[in-house]
């Protein structure tokens, strides 16, 4: 056991657990309008060096608005952004250690892909010989050598991509901020370019801040994720937590799939806790890891893989559920059965598919039992 | 077939437009520059009637020469008219284009609603014939004019400039009628542009100055040079503006051109004169559109 810790290249990377260490970036109390507007409201918000940190919301919740305080293109409204010790509220663009890949890609259309990487080491005025040798290291990195000599223009969505990352690693900044950098990638590319970026934030030890609207790629890359929603930030915790332990309904339904049930929660016992639900469908035990007090209303959380679909009852189950199957999501590795309860409502539940397509286990119309530990499921708000 | 046919007329009739319009009138031009003068109506000899067919035809050609072209190199009236034209036309570009730079950033960089409303400014003054604009400048540019009493008032000059009847008249003749042609394409390659590449180019270390410097301006080369050549190309051949507001030593090749033909009643050597500048003209035109077909394929 210890053996294998020891093997790993470093402790757990926890700084934002450790209350001596000094976020990198911090966001006081940050507020910010436009107009009647309020796009950002009251964000405090600490990022620590090295980190590899994710936004992840639906459109429109403020992540652009944020990554643009953070570059220098929009001053908050309201509180302070520092990074370091400095506030940075009114630093201009080109005085910020800081770099930004743009939504857009933002490249100059007028200048080869060598000429856009070069444009921010040749403005700090590096000499000819390093800022050949950084282009050429930084065209290996995202593999366009053979594309130095193009213009954007003769270039696939892909690759403009890949240049705009390279432009914006080109001067190694202290936090690198990537707006969805990987949203015109096919699933290969894009997971290949994922652990490129893990690989390189690890290798420079930069910090990034990533924004992503697809939650896989958040939970792949990043050290803390913070969900927002219209402007707030609803949660911030590693990828395993906010999966396993949302804090909010608005949190567990955002990241993955989820079955919610609203019921009332009754007596506490040493085992845990009991939801009450519908009519004729029997209490959800719960086990005791809620700060809950007792006789409330609550909603109860599990994920569907946590889920296990049976024909036969599994009697030793701390929860099972009599339904039909109403239909069957096949997505390859793993199949989503809807299942219909007694009471009308549609309960999901995964299973991979170690068999193939033909000899599965369960068809429509199908009478299973679905069943579920105690612990494999949380209480939220 | 009968597409095909459909087709052809579709493409058939520009070319005929061309044809009537701008290649037989150019035959004429060019057939009289081989003529001779002659007091006659029309002042020139051969002339060619029908009814003499294809050997009159034929007699018609033997007696066509290059004397007029010729004559066109002896006497150095001509090519010093071209020199100061093309001087007088590049100047112009230059002031026109300095004027018309900011004229057009600024209203590219306005808010959106406001665009229209400036565009319609800038067309305005199209309202109104571009003679009376031309000699609306006399009224403001003579002795006794606006510009003169205004600087008199405001006491900056004591006695009246002489502006009208000079080169720098003309300049402001030139770059007066023909602003809104370099302001549009410049404008529209402006307006156009990204500004998430301002953005980017601060974000690389750029001050908005040298942001301007690197990326705005060389994105609006297509509209500078588009815009040079709609004013360079017509203030060559100018001649209201150097006639009305121009001295008499102020030279350009309209105005020796129209003498030829009105005072001289030279016909041929007016013709010769104005076969010539076209020829000086389609360089630039050839440039103007080969620039045009690249900026075209850049866009796509
Ligand atoms: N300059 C602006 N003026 C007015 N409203 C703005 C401005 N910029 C952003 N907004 C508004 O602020 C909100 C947040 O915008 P933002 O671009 O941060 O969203 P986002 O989370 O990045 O969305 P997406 O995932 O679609 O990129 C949006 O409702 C947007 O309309
Ligand atoms: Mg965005």
């Amino acid at each position: 056991m210890n053996i294998s810790s020891a093997k790993k290249p470093s402790a757990r990377f926890e700084p934002w657990e450790d209350p001596n260490e000094k976020p990198l970036v911090r966001f006081k109390n940050v507020t910010k309008r436009f107009g009647s507007f309020t796009a950002i409201d009251d964000i405090s918000l600490d990022i620590y060096e090295r980190e590899f940190f994710a936004l992840l919301g639906p459109s429109g919740c403020g992540k652009t608005t944020m990554m643009r305080m953070l570059a220098g293109f929009e001053t908050p409204s309201e509180g302070i952004i520092s990074l370091g010790e400095d506030d940075i509220g009114t630093v201009p663009p080109y005085k910020r250690p800081v770099n930004m890949m743009f939504q857009s890609y933002a490249l100059f259309p007028h200048m080869t892909v060598e000429a856009n990487i070069a444009f921010g080491l040749k403005q700090d005025k590096w000499p000819k010989n390093l800022i050949q040798e950084r282009v050429e290291e930084m065209l290996s990195l995202v593999q366009l050598r053979k594309f130095a000599k193009r213009k954007p223009h003769q270039l696939s969505g892909g690759q403009r991509q890949r240049v705009a990352l390279a432009r914006s690693l080109a001067k190694k900044p202290k936090l690198l901020l990537l707006d969805e950098p990987l949203g015109a990638l096919d699933k290969k590319l894009r997971e290949q370019t994922q652990f490129e970026l893990m690989d390189i934030q690890e290798k420079l030890g930069m910090t990034f801040v990533i924004v992503t609207h697809d939650q896989e790629e958040a939970m792949t890359v990043a050290s803390r994720i913070a969900v927002m929603d219209d402007g707030k930030i609803m949660q911030v915790a590693t990828p395993e937590v906010i999966y396993e332990y949302p804090n909010s309904r608005y949190v567990a339904d955002f990241i993955g799939d989820v079955n919610i049930i609203e019921g009332q929660l009754g007596n506490r016992t040493e085992e845990g806790v009991k939801l009450s639900w519908a009519e004729g469908q029997p209490e959800i035990a719960i086990a005791n890891n809620t700060s809950r007090s007792e006789n409330e209303n609550a909603c109860f959380a599990i994920r569907p893989e946590k889920v296990h679909v049976s024909r036969e009852e599994p009697v030793d189950a701390d929860n099972r559920i009599r339904g039909q199957i109403d239909d069957i999501a096949y997505i390859g590795n793993l199949s989503t059965y809807y299942v219909r309860l007694s009471n009308g409502m549609i309960f999901k539940a995964q299973e991979s598919n170690r068999r193939r397509l033909a000899n599965r286990e369960f068809t429509w119309e199908d009478q299973v039992w679905l069943s579920w530990r105690n612990t494999a499921g949380v209480l939220l708000d | 077939m009968d597409k095909k046919l459909g087709r052809f007329l579709l493409i058939g009739i520009p070319y005929f437009w061309l044809f009537l319009l701008f290649l037989v009138p150019f035959g004429i031009v060019l057939k009289i520059s081989f003529s001779d003068i002659a007091v006659a109506i029309p002042p020139y000899t051969p002339t060619f009637d029908f009814e003499s067919g294809w050997e009159g035809f034929k007699a018609l050609l033997a007696e066509l020469d290059f004397e007029n072209y010729i004559w066109l190199t002896e006497d150095d009236l001509y090519w010093t008219s071209y020199l100061s034209s093309l001087r007088i036309a590049f100047i112009s570009t230059v002031l026109t284009l300095l004027i018309g730079y900011p004229l057009a950033y600024s209203m590219a960089k306005a808010p959106s609603e406001w665009r229209p409303t400036l565009l319609m400014l800038i067309i305005l003054p199209f309202w109104t014939s571009f003679l009376i604009r031309v000699y609306a400048w006399i009224g403001i540019l003579k002795t006794e004019g606006l510009l003169n009493q205004l600087l008199m008032f405001l006491g900056i000059v004591d006695d009246p400039l002489q502006i009208l009847n000079t080169d720098t008249a003309v300049y402001i003749g030139i770059v007066y009628s023909y602003l809104p042609f370099m302001v549009l394409p410049l404008y529209s390659s402006l307006e156009k542009m990204d500004g998430s590449l301002l953005e980017a180019a601060q974000d690389l270390g750029c001050t908005a100055i040298s942001a301007f410097w690197k990326v705005t301006l060389p994105l609006s080369i297509p509209g500078i040079i588009a815009g040079s050549f709609l004013v360079f190309i017509p203030a060559i051949g100018e001649f209201v503006i150097p006639d009305l507001l121009g001295g008499s030593n102020t030279k350009m090749i309209g105005k020796t051109l129209w003498a030829e033909f009105f005072s001289n009643r030279d016909w041929p050597v007016a013709s010769a004169v104005a076969v010539l500048l076209l020829l000086l003209l389609i360089v630039p035109i050839v440039l103007f559109q080969k620039q045009q077909e690249r900026a075209q394929e850049a866009e796509q």
